[in-house]
């Protein structure tokens, strides 16, 4: 468990690289198989839905903060393409990254007094279906086309 | 006297282990450490906090049953328990040294908002933010 938390340490560290699973199960000292099933037994997630809810949480982050335009901050996060980013980020927070941002920069915080860690998990997407299935939901009937949710 | 909290603990699986990071890598002492058959009441306190005592305790009989002491154990070493927060003059300095002594940093000294953080983890999984003071 302690190994797990391991993998899971090194992903919070760097979101933006990828995270296969053969290199996390390296970092745990674990075979590729255990460790896919044991990550989702641990933290009830598939290691790269997890990755997901944190780059998604790294983007809104850089989006409610910074003044770094979009397409920067798909690629800091570890998208390697914009539309991808956009529509990923959508199916996650039923908002475009610049809707997200204008309603964040308008709304105003007081979080400082709150160690950046802690604000980042609160801001965290709770991640409990695949994001293809959140599409298939929130889709009325449409079929749009099949995208990897791996990112 | 002072009044106030003086005594806060964190769960950790290994009591032995646990007071070497405390104290050989951290800088903690011992401030109690008191053994009744199996159970042991350890604390420690951090050189300029005479007046606060951070326990190390073992999720064990006769406090928990067995099953419990399990999942606790678990639970430590999912990162899940709450948040323990270090205050330090200078992070980086604290950093360079803890890292020398062999501590597991899982994040590495960033400065935001004004102050530079750091996060590390002790050997059971308790998870904690170095923050240099403002």
């Amino acid at each position: 468990m302690r190994r797990l938390l391991r993998a899971k340490d090194r992903m919070d560290a760097a979101s933006h690289e990828a995270w296969p699973v053969p290199r996390l199960a390296k970092v745990s000292g674990v075979s590729e198989a255990h460790f896919a099933r044991s990550f989702k037994d641990a933290f009830g997630v598939p290691p790269h839905r997890y990755l997901l809810t944190r780059r998604i949480e790294r983007a809104t982050a850089l989006l409610r903060d910074t003044d770094l335009p979009i397409i920067n901050i798909a690629f800091q996060t570890g998208w390697t393409s914009l539309g991808t980013f956009g529509r990923i980020f959508r199916d996650i927070t039923g908002e475009s990254p610049s809707e997200l941002r204008s309603r964040e920069q308008a709304a105003g915080h007081a979080l400082e007094q709150v160690p950046h860690c802690f604000v980042s998990a609160a801001h965290r997407p709770d991640l409990t279906i695949a994001v293809s299935e959140k599409r298939r939901r929130d889709s009325t009937g449409n079929a749009s086309g099949e995208t990897e949710e791996v990112p | 006297m002072s009044q106030g909290v003086g005594v806060s603990g964190i769960y950790v699986h290994d009591q032995d282990e646990a007071l070497v990071f405390y104290v050989d890598k951290l800088g903690f002492s011992v401030h109690t450490d008191a053994r009744n058959g199996d159970y042991r009441w350890l604390t420690v306190q951090h050189p300029d906090q005479p007046t606060f005592q951070l326990g190390l305790f073992k999720p064990q009989q006769p406090t928990v049953d067995e099953a419990t002491a399990a999942t606790l154990n678990e639970v430590v070493a999912k990162g899940a328990m709450p948040p323990l927060v270090l205050v330090v003059d200078d992070c980086r300095a604290s950093y360079d040294r803890f890292s020398k002594a062999g501590v597991e940093f899982t994040q590495e000294p960033i400065e935001r908002y004004g102050s530079v953080d750091a996060s590390f983890r002790d050997p059971s999984g308790n998870g904690w933010k170095l923050i240099q003071g403002r």
